[in-house]
């Protein structure tokens, strides 16, 4: 699978947010969008998961046997973790399990069970999610990515409130992902541990620079 | 579970949960159908006669109040931005939504009414009728609704322009469901063509609906 961005231009408001950027992201392979606030990351980001219809240029996906397009093919995982408070912890990943992927009682709650306490929520089920901190808060909305096999993640500040045990567990989930054939595009700030990810640097007028030496 | 009923079962869940959307919906509606008579005096006949009237306009403001609600939540903490991604349509979703709204808001409301109606001085053989208007009208009010409030999501100060919105679109459903029960108090023919353009008013709204509202949604996402 490979998803393709071909000289895409994305304008907020009368700001040109990112201009003619083109990229390869392929399965197997993790694309860090690095650059300072206000590059242009999260746009990226949101406009690859199809909330923010290009002004220019074409995002496609080569590879891909099923009719579906690349937003369902995706997991977002943006700023908020869409948790709701007064839903005990598991009770919000068996919704997302079933909406995202459905099946029966028994598979939700399996899944369930096995994503919890690969998030370390396991001893949490039954509280409400309200009770729980933000890092908490933050390994629920991410314990989503297993609930639901999805091939494309695109993973806005995945790391943001999580302790270090935490990022690396992401980072091992990222990495069985990607030898699974999925294909990772993580705007970041950190280097998330990675083995060998492709940097895509954004400069603070949305220029590309794919250079080795443009690592940070 | 299909993604639909899955969202459907957490919505009234939260509606359960949650607790304070529905009890100020009803409070609400307690409170300005109790204020009325001290407004307007105790001519028990005149009550009698614009109490059908009165209970129909406060259960729409009532609803009303509770609309914002629909979606304010799940764009607050990012759930909108995960449905926009899932396989079932946005379209599906925001049905489901409103569903849940009509379930846990409107079928409460349209189920107090008789129970107000007595301080109105409803005519007791009304009530069936009253109820079965209501029921059959408020689908278009939780629909219809859904659009506004997918208009208004991020709007500051949102529910005086949803309502604003959204009102005017609640005028078919309120000629009809008040002309069914004058034409079932009076005992004259026609109860069944208001009863079933009501019907169809609600029919096309859940058909509808949905469409606009997701498409909003889409644009607040954006």
């Amino acid at each position: 699978m490979l998803l393709h961005a071909d000289h895409l231009t994305v304008e907020r408001g009368t700001r040109t947010v990112i201009s003619d950027l083109s990229f390869t992201a392929r399965a197997g392979e993790a694309l860090l969008v690095v650059g300072p606030n206000g590059a242009g990351k999260t746009t990226l980001i949101r406009t690859i998961a199809g909330f923010i219809p290009p002004s220019a240029g074409v995002i496609s996906l080569k590879g891909d046997t099923s009719d579906r397009d690349i937003a369902e093919l995706s997991h977002y995982v943006g700023h908020l973790t869409g948790v709701k408070s007064n839903l005990t912890a598991a009770e919000n990943l068996a919704f997302w399990a079933a909406y995202l992927e459905g099946g029966d009682r028994a598979a939700v709650s399996d899944k369930v069970d096995h994503a919890l306490s690969l998030f370390g929520l396991g001893a949490l089920a039954d509280y409400p999610a309200g009770l729980l901190s933000a890092g908490q808060k933050r390994r629920l909305g991410l314990a989503r990515l297993s609930v639901a096999a999805r091939p494309i993640w695109l993973l806005d500040e995945p790391t943001v409130s999580l302790d270090a045990a935490s990022t690396e567990l992401l980072a091992g989930l990222i990495q069985e992902h990607l030898a699974g054939g999925g294909l990772v595009i993580a705007a970041t700030h950190l280097p998330l541990g990675l083995e060998e990810p492709t940097y895509l640097r954004l400069g603070a007028k949305g220029a590309a620079d794919l250079s080795p030496e443009a690592q940070p | 579970m299909s993604p639909f009923l899955a969202l459907f079962k957490r919505d009234l869940t939260l509606a359960v949960r949650e607790g304070a959307a529905l009890g100020t919906a009803l409070g609400f509606y307690l409170i300005v159908v109790a204020m009325l008579p001290l407004g307007l005096g105790p001519d028990l006949k005149l009550l009698g006669r614009i109490a059908p009237g009165i209970l129909w306009i406060a259960l729409l403001l009532a609803a009303l109040l509770s609309l914002p609600r629909v979606f304010e939540a799940d764009h607050e903490d990012g759930s909108l931005e995960v449905m926009a991604t899932a396989p079932l349509p946005l379209e599906l979703a925001v049905a489901s939504k409103a569903l849940a709204h009509w379930v846990s808001t409107s079928i409460p409301l349209a189920l107090l009414a008789p129970v107000l109606g007595l301080m109105l001085n409803l005519d007791i053989a009304i009530a069936p009728v009253l109820v079965a208007t209501m029921l059959a009208g408020t689908p278009a009010i939780s629909f219809l609704g859904s659009v506004g409030a997918a208009l208004t999501l991020k709007a500051r100060r949102g529910g005086l322009l949803l309502a604003l919105l959204v009102l005017p679109l609640y005028i078919p459903t309120l000629i009809f469901g008040i002309s069914a029960i004058g034409f079932a108090n009076l005992g004259q023919e026609g109860f069944s063509a208001s009863f079933l353009i009501l019907s169809a008013t609600s029919l096309a709204s859940v058909a509808l609906a949905p469409i606009a509202a997701a498409a909003a949604l889409r644009l607040q996402l954006s």
